[in-house]
């Protein structure tokens, strides 16, 4: 499903991703790893689009096709989602028609019909569940004035009314309390399909708890410099970042 | 991938889809300004004695204005010098007879432009239960809906037809909010004027309809000086509504109207205004000059007016539509849009006069610029020394779209009673990079999603509107908005 090949790119001229290579496959999981600063985000907002990142060498594929020349609605058309470490807030912009606006989109490009305002409420309430997410959200301006569990739920929740093939998560374990994590957990492994594949990012090993992946990676200094199983991330919260830096530093430096 | 940061260019040349010449015979007076062409005006439009005095007095007084000072120079606008010698100041389609007795006798082609406009006189007209006044170029063409409001009491006319059938009330009020030495253009309106509408609401009725006047400039170099009188006897409601547009032409013509809103002890006026002057092409060229005075008078206790308007064409617009809160407890409210594109520039805000006790006031102002638009909020809260208790609450936010376009607030604030209380509050900002990613990234095109992010800062004054006003003001800022990023 994703293909990606010696992936460089650069933030405000700063190198951060210096050749990724990843391959995922649908119906997988893969897990994310690494310090802060080595480029998870990075490449989480490259694959979708971002205009702040640049990419300056290699390729990527995605259903066969040139993703990295796809501006980034169609991307999303396409069935990429990104859940995003830190939700924007749109003030004015009400939840419920934010996400219509954007599920019609998608719908159009896949040509399926739009839903009309009484089909798409049944399909959202149907998802609220899934996250147990409060309906008052939805006639609310969009992310203004949720608690960072909310958004992170809403996160989710808009996952799944997007139906994506590709599913990034970023981070979205980050600031969540115990009981927030695992409802959001839980929602996350409801869509996990044979047809679907998703990106988990994270620092910590104790989402993949909930979440478990097919595979895990770990991202060093804008590179993968260990791949492995679900394992990996076991090994990974016993030693710590600093294992994978010093084996990262003497594969780099091995006369020293 | 070759991408840069997000550059929001000067929006597209739109289409201004009201930009149509409607062709049809015109009875003008001739090009010029002086009293022969006010009695000439007067005359034509059989008005009694006591009009064409104050029409006088008024020009003579603009006269000497345009001697001694010319126009104001205050407001953060600019425009060559306005030749008054070279417009036309009464321009009327030509009638067959006298004037339309119904809606039978006016001019097919007329109602067919005001259908083009969307705005069916006829039948569809009274399914949507909105009462419209429609002006064309100078003169009142039709009101309907006028015998179901008579059954209540209510006067629902052309400023023409009140002159001649309510002269009482109309010498009454007319210039008693706006008298005609208030500034340059109000004394011109005053002069000049040829048409507009006329609403009186007797005490204790709540006007079932929305009343609406829609305002056309349709002859070439013609100026458009309508007036505008709308009188709530003590405990009664009306809410009120004004479209505008105009064709598209390369010459700038100028709009100068003046409202006056008079609010008896509880009475309430709701008045708001769609604003969609032709605003000149993507070069400046053309466009409407919109000068406008309007003006309310909280004048019985707990009255309350509420402006709300939505201002995106025009050339330059300068207007500040205001409230003189006279009656105790009186409450006076300013809810506005601005949007300026291209050249367009808009000199806007309003002006909230306490006098009475425990007045309030609230002001919503969201000014939008885009392109080479510079939107300037010009707002004063002046508390004078009777009102105690007085507060008011101000809210100015404007928001960028690109890099040559500006933002100027002017809140001025004048206290002479220290136990008013007023709040300000003022921000400005651009429509993030971060926002527009995050629709895009939901499938939204950018362009929906700058049109809904500007839809969501512009929601508390569109809340304001009636629905099918609110309706149409989105789709106005959708349409200005396409292509309006890069």
């Amino acid at each position: 499903m994703l293909e990606i090949r010696n992936l460089h790119a650069t933030v405000n001229g700063r190198e951060i991703l210096r050749g990724i290579n990843l391959t995922v496959k649908a119906g997988e999981v893969h897990a994310l790893m690494g310090p802060n600063g080595s480029g998870k985000s990075t490449l989480a907002n490259v694959l979708a689009g971002r205009e702040a990142y640049t990419v300056t060498a290699g390729e990527v594929r995605y259903e066969g096709k040139d993703l990295l020349h796809m501006p980034p609605e169609e991307r999303a058309r396409e069935g990429i989602f990104l859940a995003f470490q830190y939700p924007i807030e749109i003030p004015g912009v009400n939840t419920a028609y934010f996400l219509k606006a954007g599920l019609n989109a998608i719908r159009k490009h896949r040509g399926l019909e739009e839903l009309d305002a009484m089909e798409f409420l049944a399909l959202v309430k149907e998802k609220m569940k899934l996250v147990e997410m409060d309906e008052s959200l939805l006639n609310r301006p969009l992310n203004e004035g949720f608690s960072g569990g909310e958004k992170k739920r809403n996160e989710i929740f808009q996952m799944a009314v997007l139906d994506p093939k590709l599913a990034i998560l970023d981070e979205t374990d980050s600031g969540l309390d115990i009981d927030a994590l695992k409802i959001v957990s839980n929602g996350v492994n409801a869509l996990r399909r044979p047809d679907r594949a998703m990106i988990v990012i994270t620092h910590y090993q104790r989402l993949l708890k909930y979440i478990v992946p097919d595979f895990v990676h770990v991202l060093f200094n804008g590179r993968i410099v260990k791949s492995g199983g679900k394992a990996l991330a076991m090994a990974l919260e016993e030693k710590g970042y600093d294992w994978i830096k010093n084996e990262a530093q003497a594969a780099a430096y091995p006369a020293v | 991938m070759a991408t840069a940061t997000h550059t929001i260019e000067a929006w597209k040349n739109q289409e201004y889809q009201y930009g149509f010449v409607t062709d049809i015979e015109a009875d003008v007076v001739p090009r010029g300004l002086n009293e022969d062409i006010i009695r000439l005006i007067s005359a034509k439009k059989h008005e009694p004695p006591f009009m064409l005095e104050w029409r006088l007095k008024a020009y003579r007084y603009w006269a000497k204005l345009a001697r001694e000072e010319g126009e104001p120079k205050w407001a953060n606008v600019k425009f060559p010098p306005i030749d008054y010698q070279d417009i036309i100041y009464y321009a009327a389609p030509k009638q067959r007879r006298e004037g339309p007795k119904s809606l039978d006798e006016v001019d097919p082609k007329l109602l067919e432009t005001f259908e083009k406009l969307g705005i069916p006189l006829a039948e569809q007209q009274r399914l949507a239960g909105v009462a419209v006044d429609a002006v064309f170029d100078s003169v009142s063409v039709a009101t309907t809906f006028k015998e179901r409001l008579a059954e209540l009491g209510v006067i629902f006319c052309s400023f023409t037809e009140a002159v001649q059938n309510h002269p009482d009330l109309v010498a009454r009020y007319l210039g008693s909010v706006v008298p005609y030495t208030d500034n340059f253009y109000a004394a011109l309106n005053a002069a000049v004027f040829s048409d507009g509408s006329f609403c009186y609401v007797p005490k204790g009725v709540r006007c079932p309809l929305e009343l609406s006047t829609y305002f056309r400039i349709n002859a070439a170099d013609t100026g458009q000086f309508e007036r505008t009188l709308i009188i709530a006897d003590a405990g009664s409601y009306v809410s009120y509504l004004e479209g505008c547009t105009a064709p598209m032409r390369d010459t700038n013509q100028l709009h100068a109207a003046v409202v006056e809103l008079v609010a008896l002890d509880h009475a309430e006026i709701k008045y708001s205004t769609v604003q969609n002057w032709y605003p000149g092409d993507e070069q400046g060229r053309g466009g409407i000059y919109n000068f406008v005075t309007k003006r309310g008078k909280c004048l019985g206790k707990h009255s309350k007016i509420s402006w709300t308007q939505v201002e995106t064409g025009s050339a330059i617009t300068w207007k500040y539509p205001s409230c003189i809160l006279q009656g105790e407890g009186s409450i006076g409210e300013f809810y506005s849009v601005a949007l300026t594109n291209h050249y367009q520039q808009a000199d806007t805000g309003t002006k909230m006069i306490h006098l009475g006790k425990n007045t309030k006031s609230t002001i919503i102002a969201k000014g939008i610029s885009a392109g080479h638009g510079q939107n300037t909020y010009r707002g004063l809260v002046k508390i004078m020394k009777g009102a105690t208790g007085a507060r008011n609450y101000s809210q100015c936010d404007s928001l960028l779209l690109g890099e040559q376009c500006g933002a100027h607030t002017f809140p001025y604030l004048e206290v002479h009673n220290n136990t008013a209380q007023v709040e300000h509050e003022a921000t400005t900002s651009r429509i993030g990079e971060d926002q527009l990613f995050y629709c895009k990234q939901r499938g939204i095109s950018a362009e929906d999603a700058v049109s809904m992010i500007v839809n969501g800062f512009c929601k508390q004054v569109f809340k304001e509107l009636p629905m099918e006003f609110a309706v149409e003001a989105q789709k106005l800022l959708g349409i200005s908005l396409e292509g309006s990023v890069g």
